[in-house]
């Protein structure tokens, strides 16, 4: 399969970026995206090039390194999975694939396709944990959790910690990220005593970072490879709100 | 500052919090709208009917209802603008970098035009006021009730002020934008409060969307049937051209 990419390259934080034009040629259609780009650049390298830079690890959907904005759509348009899971047979022959890095003044651009998502990393520093020592693992049914928040808080908890749902906001929101967070400590007993603290400090590091505000387009939802649902964003703002008037109360 | 004004300013400098002030003082605005469309259909009811209905709105509680009914809307559309355009303004500054391949996945026309058909809602209130509230227009001003001289002709003003199909396509335009401001915000209110669940999402769509098509029926019908003709004033025939209308009633 052949096709061209207009590729994002910048070479540093600083400087400005442009799109460059590649052709990819005889791509095979069981090779994944990123094998792609494996491809592509073993020929940039081989030329003399300088190699587009990516960020990638497990290549299997888990660890959430993977990145780039498929023609506009982080982690293309395709349901549920990381760019790393997209495979070139879901393109066609000839087909033009503009690829880009997560967009969001809150990531900014480390080099090419390399965004710096550390922002994630202090909105979970400031509250996304269970204050306690943990030594080894409880008893399993030490405490009883009911099935529905079971299910809940796993669903929550599937966040890879991606960036796509900031990626796909029109407003670069982090709501999706800091809601699923949130939730699957708040929806657990063990996570339960700090849930005020923890909300308030999430929320106050997440403005802190310039991530934008909800619009409740749920962009992030339909790009989201967990697939996890905006009903989170709603579970945070009301979290947020209980958390405001005890603060201001008690 | 004391701890709970700390909190209250901390919550309006949240994300979500002024999130939650645009959503609490959205549920005033509609129901403000539906209270006053609910009114304005006394119309179909006759000169009569619709003239009391004013009359008691300026005269309840000794006529300081309607000030308080006033005052209380006025808050409520000051403090949803201010948080409004802040909130946009934090929003386009967190998605400083646009994609060169830019696209949108499930976001709708209206969510995405919620800045624009608010704004339009401020030149549209600006000149419905002048309308018919001030009564700029002395034509319209001098109006009064053939029944009750003492009183104003509300029923006459609305027929008379609604000749002019310009006029009426301003209407059309503003109230149509509106609706479509409400076609998004109705349901986004239930997100913002945290009430948005699983079970609830279908239900606060269609009730959003329901309430905004009601809202533009009830409020256009109006002017649009007495600019077609349909709707006349019966009692005063000579009424037909505005040149008739500028002679004080007797
Ligand atoms: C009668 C007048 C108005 C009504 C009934 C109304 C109603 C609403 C409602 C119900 C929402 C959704 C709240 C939420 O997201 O929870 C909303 C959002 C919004 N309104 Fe209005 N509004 C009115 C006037 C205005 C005006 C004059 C502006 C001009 C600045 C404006 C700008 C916005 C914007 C930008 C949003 C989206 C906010 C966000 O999602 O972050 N609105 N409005
Ligand atoms: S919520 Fe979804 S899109 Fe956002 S960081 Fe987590 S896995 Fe990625
Ligand atoms: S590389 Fe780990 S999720 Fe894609």
């Amino acid at each position: 399969m052949n096709l061209t990419l207009k590729v994002w390259r910048q070479s540093s934080p600083n400087a400005t970026g442009r799109i460059e034009t590649y052709e990819a040629r005889d791509i095979p259609g069981e090779a994944s995206f990123l094998e792609m780009l494996d491809i592509v650049n073993t020929g940039i390298i081989e030329a003399g090039g300088e190699p587009i830079h990516f960020d990638h690890d497990c290549r299997e959907g888990i660890c959430g390194s993977c990145s780039l904005a498929i023609n506009g759509v982080p982690h293309s348009r395709e349901n549920g999975i990381t760019t790393c899971q997209v495979h070139m047979r879901k393109f066609r022959e000839g087909d033009t694939i503009w690829i880009e890095p997560f967009r969001a003044r809150a990531f900014p651009v480390i080099k090419d396709l390399m965004v710096d998502r550390s922002a994630f990393d202090r909105i979970i520093a400031a509250g996304g944990f269970i204050d306690v020592r943990t030594g080894s693992a409880p008893e399993a049914n030490a405490i009883a959790i009911g099935k529905e928040d079971a299910d809940e808080a796993f669903d929550a908890a599937t966040c890879i910690g991606c960036g796509a749902c900031v990626a796909a906001c029109k407003n670069a929101s982090a709501m999706l990220f800091v809601g699923a967070k949130a939730a699957h400590l708040n929806i657990l007993p063990q996570g339960h005593p700090e849930k005020d603290k923890r909300v308030l400090a999430m929320v106050r590091q997440m403005d802190a970072e310039g991530f934008g505000n909800c619009t409740n387009q749920y962009e992030c939802e339909a790009v989201c490879p967990k697939e996890i649902s905006a009903d989170v964003i709603a579970k945070l703002n009301r979290d947020y709100a209980a958390a405001v008037v005890r603060e201001a109360v008690e | 500052m004391n701890a709970l004004g700390k909190t209250l300013c901390r919550f309006w400098a949240s994300s979500i919090g002024k999130k939650l002030v645009v959503a609490i003082t959205g549920v005033m605005l509609v129901g403000f709208l539906l209270g006053h469309m609910t009114g304005n259909l006394l119309v179909y009811q006759g000169r009569e009917d619709l003239n009391d209905y004013a009359y008691f709105l300026h005269h309840f509680l000794h006529g300081w209802g309607i000030w308080l009914a006033r005052f209380g809307i006025i808050a409520a559309f000051v403090l949803h603008i201010i948080a409004t355009i802040s909130l946009t303004r934090q929003n386009r500054a967190a998605r400083s970098s646009q994609y060169a391949c830019e696209t949108t996945v499930q976001a709708s026309p209206s969510s995405r035009l919620m800045i624009w058909s608010g704004l339009t809602v401020i030149a549209f209130v600006i000149f419905h006021l002048f309308h018919f509230t001030v009564r700029v227009d002395p034509a319209l001003a001098s109006l009064k009730d053939p029944a009750d001289p003492s009183r104003h002709d509300v029923y006459g003003m609305l027929i008379a002020g609604f000749q002019n199909p310009l006029i009426v396509l301003f209407y059309l335009v503003s109230i149509t934008l509106l609706c479509s401001h409400l076609s998004h915000g109705i349901a986004s209110i239930f997100q913002t409060l945290g009430l948005r669940t699983e079970k609830t999402r279908v239900p606060i769509e269609r009730l959003g969307l329901a309430i905004s098509v009601l809202l533009w029926i009830g409020f256009l019908s109006i002017p649009l049937l007495i600019v077609t003709g349909v709707l006349t004033d019966t009692e005063v025939t000579s009424m037909a051209t505005p040149a008739v209308l500028s002679e004080p009633n007797p």
